[in-house]
C-alpha cells in the first residue's frame, strides 16, 4: 500500500495507511528524500494516525527518515501517535529519540510555521 | 460468528508480517480483548513474524485461544527452521542485534505479554511462544 504525499506550500505531509509493510516504509522514505530535493520542501509532517501497530523496524524507519529528510534541509515531525500505540512503543523501549513527534497534524503545521519564522529571523 | 480455534499464517515475506498482525489482532477481539491489549498483542506478533523473516526466511505463526485455571487469554507460537540462536540469554539482552538493528524484538515482546518462552537449537530452528491474560 502506497503512502500518499501531499505537497501544501514548503511542506509535504504524509499519511500513513494502517497495513503498512516494511517495503512501503522503505519507499517512503526514498520518496520523501527525493521529493524534498525537488520542492524545496522545509518541513515535512508524517501522519500516524491509523497506525496501528507501530514496531521496532517501523520506528527505526522513522527516525532514519527524519535524520535523513534534516540533512537535505527539512525539518520532520511524526503526528498521530495514539495512546495504545504510545503505550506498546515504551514497553518495546522505542524511544524516536532525536524525532520531534506532536499531537496532530494542526499541532505539527503550527510547529513548522514557527521554526520558519526562527529560520528567517536569524537569517536577517 | 464462533470463534475458530486456532488460525495458521505462514511468514515467507514483509506482507505476511502485516497479515500476521492483523490476523492477531482481529482474533484477539474475538477471545473478548479490546483496547490497548489489541495493539499489544498485533506489536508482538508483528515482532515475532519479523524475526522469521530476517533470520530464518521462512516459518510460520499459530494463533490460539489460551487457558490456564480460570485465565483466559491468547496464545501465540512463531515456529522456523532457521539457523536458531546460539546464546539466547543474550539475544534477550535490549539493544543485542547480530543484524545491526535496534535488539529489542525479542526483549521488547517479553516486556508486552505475560508469558514468553524460547526454545532454540543451533541448525534447528527457533520457536518463541507467548501468552497475554484477558484481563
Ligand atoms: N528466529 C530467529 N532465528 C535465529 N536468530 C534469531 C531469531 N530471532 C532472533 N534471533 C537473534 O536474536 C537477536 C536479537 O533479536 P531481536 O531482539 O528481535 O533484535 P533484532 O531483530 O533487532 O536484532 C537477533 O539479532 C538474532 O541474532
Ligand atoms: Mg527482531
Amino acid at each position: 500500500m502506497e503512502v500518499p504525499i501531499l505537497k501544501q506550500g514548503d511542506y509535504l505531509i504524509a499519511s500513513i495507511q494502517a497495513a503498512l509493510s516494511d517495503e512501503d516504509l522503505l519507499k517512503l522514505r526514498d520518496e520523501l528524500a527525493d521529493r524534498v530535493g525537488r520542492f524545496r520542501s522545509r518541513g515535512v509532517i508524517v501522519d500516524v494516525t491509523v497506525v496501528d501497530v507501530m514496531d521496532s523496524f517501523a520506528s527505526r524507519t522513522l527516525r532514519t527518515t527524519a535524520h535523513m529528510l534534516r540533512l537535505r534541509g527539512a525539518e520532520t515531525v511524526i503526528v498521530g501517535i495514539q495512546p495504545e500505540v504510545a503505550f506498546a512503543m515504551v514497553q518495546l523501549g522505542l524511544t524516536l529519540e532525536g524525532v520531534t513527534t506532536m499531537l496532530d497534524l494542526e499541532e505539527g503545521l503550527t510547529f513548522l510555521d514557527q521554526q520558519k519564522k526562527r529560520r528567517a529571523k536569524r537569517a536577517k | 460468528m464462533k470463534t475458530a480455534t486456532e488460525v495458521q499464517v505462514s511468514i515467507r515475506s514483509d506482507t505476511d508480517i502485516v497479515i500476521a498482525r492483523q490476523q492477531a489482532r482481529s482474533f484477539a477481539a474475538q477471545l473478548g480483548f479490546s483496547g490497548t491489549d489489541l495493539t499489544i498483542i498485533a506489536t508482538a506478533v508483528s515482532e515475532m513474524a519479523r524475526n522469521i523473516v530476517i533470520y530464518a526466511g521462512n516459518g510460520e505463526i499459530t494463533i490460539e485461544a489460551a487457558q490456564d485455571g480460570a485465565q483466559k487469554g491468547i496464545c501465540v507460537i512463531a515456529r522456523d527452521r532457521g539457523p536458531g540462536i546460539s546464546d539466547v540469554a543474550r539475544a534477550m539482552e535490549d539493544g543485542y542485534s547480530t543484524v545491526g538493528s535496534l535488539g529489542l524484538g525479542l526483549p521488547g515482546t517479553k516486556r508486552l505479554v505475560d508469558e514468553f518462552h524460547v526454545v532454540s537449537k543451533v541448525g534447528e530452528g527457533t520457536t518463541v511462544t507467548i501468552k497475554k491474560w484477558r484481563r
